[in-house]
């Protein structure tokens, strides 16, 4: 649980949108509509998924096993699978001159080398197990306020597509200018002259 | 409202200029500290701080790094125009101690430590430990968005160029 390790990174986010009551219902559907599927033994290269906070491994929403006092809790699991790239041409190239020694051809055409590429992907990946990543989300549904425990690009990037997906929700980070305007209780006048702003320079 | 991308790369000094002032506020107007959050005991600079100047082209950039670096590095790049783009903070109320990096360009937070807590000794004490740890993330992060509104206020008001330019000139001027 990233959200119990002894130093942690954190994104903030703030949620727009309303969800269909009950509430809690909606959010479990959406949950269980996007739960993680393991992809060992299967040929599929990344899996992103929701998962549950205290088991990760085997996740489950039922009832309200993501409610923590006024908070919703669980996270977002990204499976993916690592193959070095000298491995998948080693398996492509022992694959290509079968096939030249089996049709006695010379060589193979653009298309033909792809596909056996693609093939030899596809069956290596069925051999490896994945690597699990596990994000830890809190989301306090009051204050439409969801707090995620990575700064990783491409973490962030999953989390604010499945979040939509499963809730129909859009999620906009608070950087500097989106926190002014959400968070900081600024007038329409305020609103105004903040869009305004320009750079201070402290020198001079 | 913006698009997320432009508000990002248009309103990014927003940050740098929060984390300056932050600055200036923990050396010379700690009263704004307290009274965003009365539970303070201090509120220090830790073991890091970033800053960047922007050319045309490029930034430059300086970090000072390590428990007991002295910030004249960091003053003088202020003095040269540069604005802080990372903070490393110390906060402590009472025995408690937190410390956290944040980051101007998107207020994320990183190497965020809160005060350690009892573990829990059976799974009907999990949802109190995990709790616990929320209000100790949330304690930080109420304080934080607090001193970001009295900033955001302060900077779409007059006293911004009235006042607050020149005390923030004037400091940098006379540290060293």
């Amino acid at each position: 649980m990233s959200l119990l390790s002894a130093s942690v990174s954190l994104t903030r986010y703030k949620v727009e949108g309303q969800l269909e009551t009950p509430i809690l219902e909606t959010i479990a559907a959406g949950l269980n509509k996007n739960v993680i599927s393991e992809i060992d033994d299967r040929s599929l290269e990344k899996a992103v998924g929701w998962t549950s906070l205290e088991k990760p491994y085997q996740p489950d929403f039922t009832g309200s096993a993501f409610v923590y006092g006024n908070y919703l809790l669980f996270s977002l699991r990204i499976d993916r699978k690592t193959i070095a790239p000298k491995v998948v041409r080693k398996h492509a190239v022992i694959e290509s001159d079968r096939r030249l020694a089996e049709s006695g051809r010379p060589y193979l055409s653009r298309n033909e080398k792809e596909r056996i590429r693609d093939q030899v992907m596809d069956r290596l990946n069925a051999t490896v197990p994945s690597t699990p990543n596990i994000y830890d989300i809190i989301w306090n549904y009051e204050d439409a306020i969801l707090w995620f425990f990575s700064n990783l690009k491409a973490a962030n990037e999953e989390l604010e597509t499945l979040f939509l997906r499963s809730f129909d929700l859009t999620l906009v980070r608070l950087i500097p200018y989106m926190a002014a305007h959400y968070t900081s209780d600024l007038t329409d006048t305020e609103k105004d002259i903040l869009l305004g702003l320009t750079q201070t320079h402290f020198t001079g | 409202m913006l698009d997320v991308a432009v508000a990002y790369n248009r309103f990014k000094f927003l940050g740098e200029e929060f984390l300056t002032w932050l600055w200036f506020v923990i050396e010379k107007d700690p009263v704004i500290l307290k009274k965003a959050d009365p539970d303070l005991t201090s509120l220090e600079i830790g073991n890091r701080i970033v800053l960047e100047k922007r050319h045309k082209r490029s930034v430059e950039r300086i970090t000072i790094k390590g428990e007991n670096a002295g910030l004249e590095e960091a003053m003088l790049a202020l003095q040269k125009g540069a604005l802080v783009a990372e903070l490393n903070l110390v906060y402590r109320s009472g025995e408690q101690k937190w410390q956290f990096t944040i980051k101007a360009e998107s207020l994320n937070l990183s190497s965020f430590k809160i005060p350690k807590t009892a573990a829990p000794e059976s799974p009907e004490e999990m949802e109190g430990f995990i709790l616990e740890k929320i209000f100790l993330y949330d304690k930080i992060l109420q304080f934080l968005d607090k001193l970001y509104k009295t900033f955001i206020k302060y900077r779409v008001a007059t006293r911004w160029q009235k006042r607050d330019i020149s005390l923030i000139k004037n400091w940098c001027r006379s540290v060293l």
